[in-house]
């Protein structure tokens, strides 16, 4: 479970830390991936599940700046904030990201674009307060001592 | 229902040693005196264990009287993993729908200035092309 891939998109959750790393390489130039990122218009086309449609009300991409996206699963909503810290077009976007559902459990995102063979790499490195934090953002709530199972649990999986 | 399975598979997984005991099942069916033979508890703990194991339905037990070997039940951990999975999946998702808004992007982009094909646009401030309006 420490590295796996979804698709095209890379995941580092290494057991007993508090980092989730993120990569995948766009076939695109990395001006087109940071407008994408950082036009509020867009935002709803790519932010959280396609199934969630989702809302901006907050957008403001300038170091201080606020961010708040809402999803709509229903009636239910996800509400999710932050503030950005550094936006440097087109390469780097640092912010805090915060769920309302958990308030004060706060994490701090590096987005880096760079530059690679014609097209983007994509490398989020989103850091939690803690551990515990990190597993019940990766397991999204769970039960207590669940979460130190989950690594041994895939590869148990795997090998059966 | 399912939500009451996840519970006791991740209850039945909270344990170091009943952790250790799937992952010696993973390889094969073994009897409980063998699965107590690397652990320096009783074969009455590791019996304790392989109960909740079974209520979890993680592990089933033969029905020979003499022999009951116990075999590993993969299904409630793959459902397990599956739910684990969904946050990577949703990111993921996000990241294939970015591409895909970026890919209309430079698309667009490159039809508005034929010849530019592939550029990357100058600024983000570049006017929109004027759409011819009716009189």
């Amino acid at each position: 479970m420490s590295k796996h891939t979804v698709g095209k998109t890379e995941f580092t959750i290494e057991p007993g830390r508090h980092d989730v790393t993120i990569t995948r390489v766009f076939d695109a130039p990395r001006e087109a991936v940071f407008k994408t990122l950082t036009d509020p218009d867009l935002v709803p086309q790519w932010w959280g599940p396609a199934r969630y449609p989702t809302r901006v009300e907050k957008a403001d991409f300038r170091p201080g700046g606020e961010w708040r996206f809402i999803s709509a699963d229903g009636d239910t909503e996800y509400r999710f904030h932050g503030v950005f810290h550094d936006v440097a077009a087109p390469e780097r976007i640092v912010q805090t990201f915060e769920f309302e559902g958990t308030p004060g459990h706060v994490a701090l995102d590096t987005l880096t674009l760079e530059e690679v063979d014609g097209g983007t790499r994509y490398t989020a490195v989103s850091v939690f307060q803690s551990v515990e934090d990190r597993d019940a953002m990766t397991a999204s709530g769970m039960d207590e001592g669940a979460a130190e199972g989950l690594d041994r649990l895939a590869a148990l999986v795997e090998k059966a | 229902m399912a939500d009451d399975q996840l519970s006791a598979t991740f209850a039945a997984l909270a344990d170091p040693t009943r952790r250790a005991l799937l992952a010696r099942l993973a390889k094969g069916e073994a009897t409980v005196n063998e699965l107590a033979e690397p652990f320096s508890i009783s074969l009455q703990a590791v019996s304790k264990h392989l109960k909740v194991l079974e209520r979890a339905g993680l592990v089933v037990r033969g029905r020979d009287a003499q022999w009951r070997p116990c075999r590993l039940e993969t299904a409630p951990l793959e459902e397990a993993s599956g739910w684990i999975s969904r946050y990577t999946e949703v990111q993921a998702e996000r990241l294939d729908r970015l591409d895909e808004v970026v890919q209309g992007i430079v698309r667009e982009s490159a039809a508005r200035r034929p010849g530019a094909a592939g550029k990357p646009e100058e600024g983000p401030e570049e006017p929109e092309e004027e759409e011819e309006t009716g009189p």
